[in-house]
C-alpha cells in the first residue's frame, strides 16, 4: 500500500513535496515488477525537467524502466547511494530508496496528481 | 521433399487430427494475394547441386599467389580451427538465451571477450558485432553517448573502405563529420589537435593504418582527453603479437576486423567485428555480452549479461540495434589464438613484418620504383609508387599468376602510381622474388 | 570447467610456426611495440581440441534435439550446403579480387552466385531488386531504413515518424531509432496491428510502418493490403520485417502484399546456420521505385553473360558493408533454393504451419492460448491461472523441458502476452518429434498441478541450474584479464 502524504504518476513514480522542493522515487508495485534492481542511472544535478520527461533509468538483470518527472523543475540532489546499492530501492523505494531532489515550479502540477488512494486503486485495476 | 521429415501419410493424419484442411491453414491469406506459383529452376538433388556448384567455384581463380591486403589476409589457418568449429553443437545453436543448454557458447564468448582484452591491453569486450567497419560506426555512435556531443574527427589513414561506410552510416543523423589529411603515412597531429575542441565526441584512428605505416598515438590520446573527447583506435588483431597496444596508448573503445584470426577470405564474409573499451564505458557498449556467475549450486555458470542495453528489453532507447553478431566468427578467432598462444601469435606478427621488410627491399631496388613515404615503420603492408599507372601493372601481373597488389588511386586521388603491397606469414622469400622479377618485367 | 587460460602451461606449444626464409630484421623500433607478449594460453593442439569439444557438449543444437525457439526458425541446416561453402574457389577469394582492373573475370563463379540469388529472392517475394550487403536481419532492418530515409530526402519530404506495432521484435524500433526516425508504437487488436489506431495516426509526419507478417503472434494481419495502401497514401513506406517468411515462403510474395522495402533473414527461412548467435545474413529488397537507393556496389549481368560489379548509382546510400555482405551465408541459402525449388518452398510453408497448429490443437487445452484461432508458423501460449496459483511461471516449463532433452521455447516474448511462450516447430521436424514435445509438454502440465516444487526446481540434468542472473549484472565479471 502506498504510504499518505504522497502524490503519485501512473508511470508509478511517487513524489513528496516539501515546501518549494520536492523528493521523487518509484513505487513500490515498480520495484516489485522489475525484480531487484541491478543498476540505477541517476539523473545529473542542475538539470532542467519539465514534468514527463525521462529523468532517470532503473535496470534489473532483465528489464528497464524510464523514470518520468513528475513535475517540471531543477534537479537539486541525487541519491549517489544507490550507484553502488541500487538494491536500496526494493529495501525501501519510499525512504532511502529516493531517487532524486528537484525545485518544483509549479507546486500545482504536483497537487494535480493522484493521491495514495486513487494510485492504490490504480494498481488494484491492473491485476 | 528435401529435408522435410513428414511424409505425405503423416500431413494428411495431421490434418486429419486437428480438424483443418491446407487451405484452411492459409485461411488468413485473401486469396488474391496468393501466388500461383513461382518461376525458378527445377530442384537439385544433392549430387546435382553440388557438381553446378563446383562447377561455379572452378570459375574463381583462386591460383593467384596473392599480395592483395588493405584489411583482409591470407594467413595460415590450423586444420583445429575448421574442425572445431564445424562441431554442429557450436554451428547449429543460437543466442545463448537459455544459460542450462549453451554453456558451450556462452564460456566461449566469454573467453574470446577475455582474449581481445587480453591482446588490446582494454578492460572489457562484448561477443562481436558484424566487421571492422560497423564496429567503428558502432564506436562513434557509442563515443556520441558516452560525451553526449556530436562532432567526430577521422583521419584518412583510417580503412578507406570503412571511411565510406562511415558517410554512409551517418548520413541521416545530426553529426559532423570531419576529416583530416594524414602526412607522409602518419595521422595528422596538428589538423587533429586544431579540429579537437569542445564538442568533439572523438578521435578515430587505425593502427597499423591503411598504407601500413605504424604509429604510437599516445600523444593525440593525451590531447583528446584533454579536450574530454575519446580516442577510438582500429587495429589489426595479428599486429598485437608484437605492436604497441591501444590501450598502451591510452585508447578509450578499440575495434577491429577480426577475419586474420582463422577466418577464410570466402569473398568478404563472414567476417569479425571486434570491440573492446574501459570498464567505466560499459553501460554503453553495444551487443551482446557474456558474465560469469554462480548457479543454484554455486558452480560457475555464464550468462548474458546487462541486458537492458539491448533491442529486445530496451526497443528504440538501445544502445544499439544488433541482435544476431558473429558468434561463430568469434569461436573461430578464439580457437585460433589459443593454437597459436603467446610465441605463436608473436611468431606469426614476426613473421608478416620480416617478410614484408625483405619485400620491401627487393620491390624498392627495382629501377623506377620507390616507396611513398619516409616514414620507415611498417609491418605488413606498405606503399610502392611505381613509374606508370599502378592498375596497368597489376591487370599484367594477374596475367603472370599475381595479385600484386591494391592500387591506391581508387580511394587517394593524388597517388595514381602507388600501390599497396600485403605481405603474409603464407609467402615464401620464392614467391616474392618471383613477384619482384615479374613486375621488373612488365614496367 | 576451467578457463582455457587455467589450462595453460608454459612453453607448451600447439602450432609451430614455419621457420622464416628471409632475415630476420627487427626493423620496428622499439617505441612502437608491445614490450611483452600478450596472455594467450600456452596449449598444446591436443588440450585446445579437448576444451572446446568438452565446451561444445555443454550445448544443444538443431542437430541435438528439437529446438522451438518462437521466431528464430531453428530448422535443419543442410550438411551439402556447409561442404560447398568449403570449396577452395569460394572459400579463398579474397573480396578486393574483382576491384582489379580485369579482376571481375576472376571471380565470376562468386559474381554469380550473389547475381542468381538475387534473382531468386526478387521472384520469391515480389520485389525489384536487392542488396547483399547487410550481415544480419537487423542489419538490414538498419539498411532498409536509411533507403527509406533517402527516398524522403530525395523528395523533399520532412518526415520524422515510423509506425511500428506493440508485437514487434525490439529491433525494428531499435533499427528505426539508430536511423534517426522516431518511433510511434501502435497497438493491437485481435493480435494484430490495429487498422483504426493506423488511420488515427496518419498525418504528413509519418515515414512509414515497420512490420512483420505473420507477426510474431504467429498471426497473418488480412488486411495487410489496406494497412500498406493506407501507408501510401501519405506517401509513407512499407517495411517487411522477413524474420517471419518461413511461414508464407512459395505461397504469398510481400511485394503483392504492396511493401516497399524488405529484409530476409537467410538463416532463418533458408536454413543457414545460426552458428550460436551468427553469422547470419539479412539481404534487403526493393520496390522498382527504391531500386537506384540500393548500396554499392550491386552484381549485374551483361550482355555478353559475363557478371560485373556496378559502382556508378549516384542516388545511392553508399556503402553498408565493405564488401557484398556475409558471401559465404549467402551461398548456402542459394544452395537450398536451388535444392528445393518452387515446389519445395511451398512444402516449406504449408508443413511450418501445419505443425504450428498441430502443436497449439493439441496443448491448447493444458496451456492458456493467446489467440485460440488458426496460426501461421508458430504459436504462443502462456501458464494458466491455475499454474499461476502454484507458482508456476514460463519459465519454470522452460526448464523443465530441458530435463526432457528438449529446448525450452522463446519465452517472456512477445511482450503483450504474459508469461508467453512461443512455439515455432518448423517445417523439418517430424511428426514423432512433436508427439514426443506434446507428451512432455502435458506431463509438465500435470506437474504443475500435481507437484509444483518439482518444477520450480528444474533442470535437474542440465550442467548448471539457473545461473544467477542479478548477480552476474551486479558484479560484471565479463573477461579474465
Amino acid at each position: 500500500m502506498a504510504p499518505k502524504g504522497l502524490f503519485f504518476t501512473e508511470n508509478h513514480e511517487w513524489i513528496k513535496l516539501e515546501g518549494d522542493t520536492a523528493t521523487v522515487g518509484v513505487t513500490d508495485h515498480a520495484q516489485e515488477s522489475l525484480g531487484e534492481i541491478t543498476f540505477v542511472e541517476l539523473p545529473i544535478e542542475g538539470k532542467e525537467l519539465s514534468a514527463g520527461d525521462e529523468a532517470a533509468v532503473v535496470e534489473s538483470s532483465k528489464a528497464a524502466s524510464d523514470v518520468y518527472s513528475p513535475a517540471g523543475g531543477t534537479v537539486t540532489e541525487v541519491n549517489n547511494a544507490l550507484e553502488d546499492n541500487p538494491e536500496t530501492i526494493n529495501e525501501s523505494c519510499y525512504e532511502d530508496g529516493w531517487i532524486w531532489k528537484m525545485t518544483v515550479k509549479d507546486k500545482s502540477e504536483v497537487e494535480g496528481l493522484i493521491d495514495e488512494q486513487a494510485y492504490n486503486k490504480y494498481v488494484e485495476g491492473l491485476e | 521433399m528435401p529435408f522435410i521429415s513428414n511424409t505425405d501419410q503423416q500431413r494428411h493424419q495431421m490434418l486429419e487430427a486437428i480438424g483443418m484442411t491446407m487451405d484452411g491453414l492459409f485461411a488468413d491469406i485473401p486469396q488474391e494475394l496468393m501466388t500461383n506459383s513461382l518461376n525458378l529452376p527445377k530442384s537439385m538433388t544433392e549430387q546435382q547441386v553440388r557438381s553446378h556448384l563446383a562447377e561455379m567455384a572452378g570459375k574463381n581463380h583462386i591460383d593467384l599467389t596473392c599480395f592483395l591486403g588493405g584489411g583482409f589476409y591470407d594467413h595460415f589457418i590450423p586444420a583445429a580451427v575448421y574442425s572445431i568449429v564445424s562441431r554442429s553443437e557450436f554451428y547449429t545453436a543460437y543466442t545463448p538465451y537459455q544459460p542450462e543448454l549453451s554453456q558451450g557458447t556462452l564460456q566461449a564468448i566469454y573467453e574470446f571477450q577475455s582474449s581481445v582484452c587480453r591482446l588490446t591491453d582494454m578492460e572489457v569486450s562484448n561477443a562481436s558485432l558484424y566487421d571492422g567497419g560497423t564496429a567503428i560506426y558502432e564506436a562513434m555512435m557509442m563515443a556520441l553517448r558516452i560525451t553526449r556531443r556530436n562532432k567526430i574527427v577521422i583521419d584518412d589513414s583510417v580503412n578507406p573502405i570503412y571511411r565510406v561506410m562511415m558517410d554512409s552510416y551517418t548520413q541521416n543523423l545530426k553529426i559532423e563529420l570531419e576529416q583530416t589529411t594524414s602526412i607522409d603515412g602518419l595521422a595528422n597531429r596538428e589538423a587533429i589537435l586544431d579540429k579537437l575542441d569542445d564538442k568533439t565526441a572523438a578521435v578515430i584512428l587505425q593502427n597499423p593504418n591503411f598504407c601500413g605505416c605504424i604509429d604510437d598515438f599516445t600523444d593525440i590520446a593525451q590531447a583528446a582527453h584533454e579536450k574530454g573527447a575519446l580516442l577510438i583506435v582500429s587495429t589489426y588483431p595479428i599486429s598485437l603479437g608484437i605492436l604497441k597496444t591501444p590501450g598502451q596508448m591510452g585508447a578509450d573503445i578499440v575495434t577491429g576486423e577480426g577475419q586474420s584470426l582463422g577466418l577464410p577470405m570466402s569473398f568478404g564474409g563472414p567476417y569479425l567485428g571486434f570491440m573492446a573499451s574501459r570498464k567505466k564505458f560499459v553501460r554503453q557498449m553495444p551487443g551482446r555480452i557474456v558474465g560469469r556467475t554462480t548457479d543454484r549450486q554455486d558452480r560457475r555458470s555464464f550468462v548474458l549479461t546487462l541486458q537492458p542495453r539491448e533491442q529486445h528489453i530496451r526497443r528504440d532507447k538501445a544502445t544499439s540495434n544488433i541482435c544476431s553478431n558473429e558468434a561463430l566468427c568469434a569461436l573461430t578467432a578464439l580457437v585460433y589464438l589459443s593454437l597459436m598462444g603467446k610465441e605463436g601469435l608473436k611468431e606469426t606478427a614476426q613473421l608478416c613484418a620480416d617478410k614484408a621488410s625483405y619485400a620491401y627491399q627487393r620491390i624498392t631496388a627495382i629501377p623506377g620504383v620507390e616507396a611513398h613515404f619516409r616514414s620507415k615503420w611498417f609491418f605488413n603492408e606498405f606503399v610502392v609508387d611505381l613509374p606508370c599507372d599502378a592498375a596497368d601493372v597489376v591487370a599484367k601481373l594477374i596475367e603472370k599468376g599475381f595479385a600484386a597488389g591494391f592500387p591506391l588511386r581508387r580511394y587517394y586521388n593524388d597517388m595514381e602510381n602507388s600501390l599497396l603491397i600485403s605481405v603474409t606469414e603464407k609467402r615464401s622469400k620464392q614467391q616474392i622474388g618471383l613477384l619482384a622479377e615479374a613486375l621488373e618485367s612488365v614496367l | 570447467m576451467k578457463l582455457v587460460f587455467e589450462k595453460s602451461v608454459p612453453n607448451r606449444r600447439g602450432v609451430r610456426t614455419s621457420p622464416s626464409d628471409v632475415p630476420t630484421s627487427i626493423n620496428i623500433k622499439s617505441e612502437l611495440l608491445r614490450g611483452s607478449t600478450p596472455t594467450l594460453p600456452e596449449l598444446s593442439e591436443l588440450d585446445v581440441v579437448r576444451h572446446f569439444t568438452q565446451l561444445c557438449q555443454r550445448n544443444f543444437g538443431v542437430d541435438t534435439n528439437f529446438y522451438p525457439l518462437g521466431s528464430c526458425t531453428m530448422k535443419y541446416n543442410p550438411k551439402v550446403a556447409d561442404r560447398i561453402a568449403s570449396y577452395p574457389g569460394f572459400a579463398h577469394i579474397h573480396p578486393l579480387l574483382p576491384q582489379l582492373r580485369l579482376g571481375g573475370m576472376l571471380t565470376q563463379g562468386a559474381l554469380q552466385v550473389l547475381y542468381e540469388t538475387d534473382m531468386l529472392l526478387r521472384e520469391i517475394t515480389g520485389m525489384a531488386g536487392y542488396t547483399m550487403q547487410p550481415m544480419a536481419g537487423a542489419h538490414g532492418e538498419l539498411t532498409g531504413m536509411m533507403i527509406m530515409a533517402a527516398y524522403h530526402r530525395d523528395k523533399g519530404n520532412h518526415k520524422k515518424t515510423v509506425l511500428i506495432p506493440d508485437s514487434a521484435h525490439g529491433t525494428n524500433p531499435a533499427s528505426a531509432a539508430i536511423a534517426g526516425f522516431k518511433v510511434k508504437t501502435i497497438p493491437s487488436k485481435d493480435g494484430v496491428m490495429d487498422l483504426d489506431a493506423v488511420k488515427e495516426s496518419l498525418n504528413d509526419d509519418i515515414a512509414g510502418v515497420m512490420l512483420t507478417c505473420p507477426n510474431t503472434l504467429g498471426l497473418f494481419n488480412p488486411h495487410i493490403r489496406q494497412l500498406c495502401d493506407l501507408i501510401h497514401s501519405v506517401d509513407g513506406l512499407a517495411y517487411y520485417d522477413g524474420a517471419n517468411l518461413n511461414a508464407i515462403v512459395g505461397q504469398a510474395r510481400p511485394g503483392d502484399f504492396g511493401f516497399d522495402i524488405v529484409h530476409l533473414n537467410l538463416h532463418k527461412t533458408f536454413a543457414t546456420p545460426h552458428g550460436g548467435g551468427g553469422p547470419g545474413a539479412g539481404p534487403v529488397g526493393v520496390c522498382q521505385r527504391l531500386v537506384d537507393y540500393l548500396p554499392v556496389s550491386i552484381v549485374i549481368k551483361r550482355d555478353d553473360g559475363t557478371y560485373a560489379l556496378e559502382y556508378d548509382r549516384p542516388k545511392s546510400i553508399g556503402y553498408v558493408a565493405p564488401f557484398y555482405g556475409n558471401f559465404a551465408v549467402v551461398l548456402r541459402a542459394y544452395v537450398y533454393m536451388l535444392m528445393l525449388g518452387a515446389k519445395g518452398l511451398k512444402r516449406v510453408a504449408e508443413n511450418a504451419v501445419l505443425n504450428a497448429n498441430y502443436i497449439r490443437h493439441k496443448l491448447k487445452d493444458y496451456y492458456k492460448i493467446a489467440y485460440d484461432r488458426v496460426c501461421m508458423h508458430e504459436c504462443v501460449f502462456s501458464t494458466t491461472a491455475k499454474m499461476a496459483e502454484n507458482g508456476i511461471r514460463a519459465v519454470d516449463i522452460a526448464k523443465a523441458l530441458i530435463d526432457r532433452g528438449f529446448h525450452p521455447p522463446t519465452v517472456y516474448f512477445p511482450t503483450i502476452v504474459r508469461e508467453s511462450m512461443m512455439i515455432e516447430p518448423t517445417e523439418t521436424e517430424s511428426m514423432e518429434t512433436l508427439d514426443a514435445f506434446i507428451d512432455a509438454m502435458i506431463e509438465i502440465a500435470e506437474l504443475a498441478q500435481s507437484d509444483p516444487e518439482k518444477l520450480k526446481a528444474a533442470p535437474e540434468k542440465a550442467t548448471v541450474n539457473r545461473p544467477d542472473e542479478t548477480k552476474a549484472a551486479k558484479e560484471l565479471d565479463i573477461a579474465s584479464l
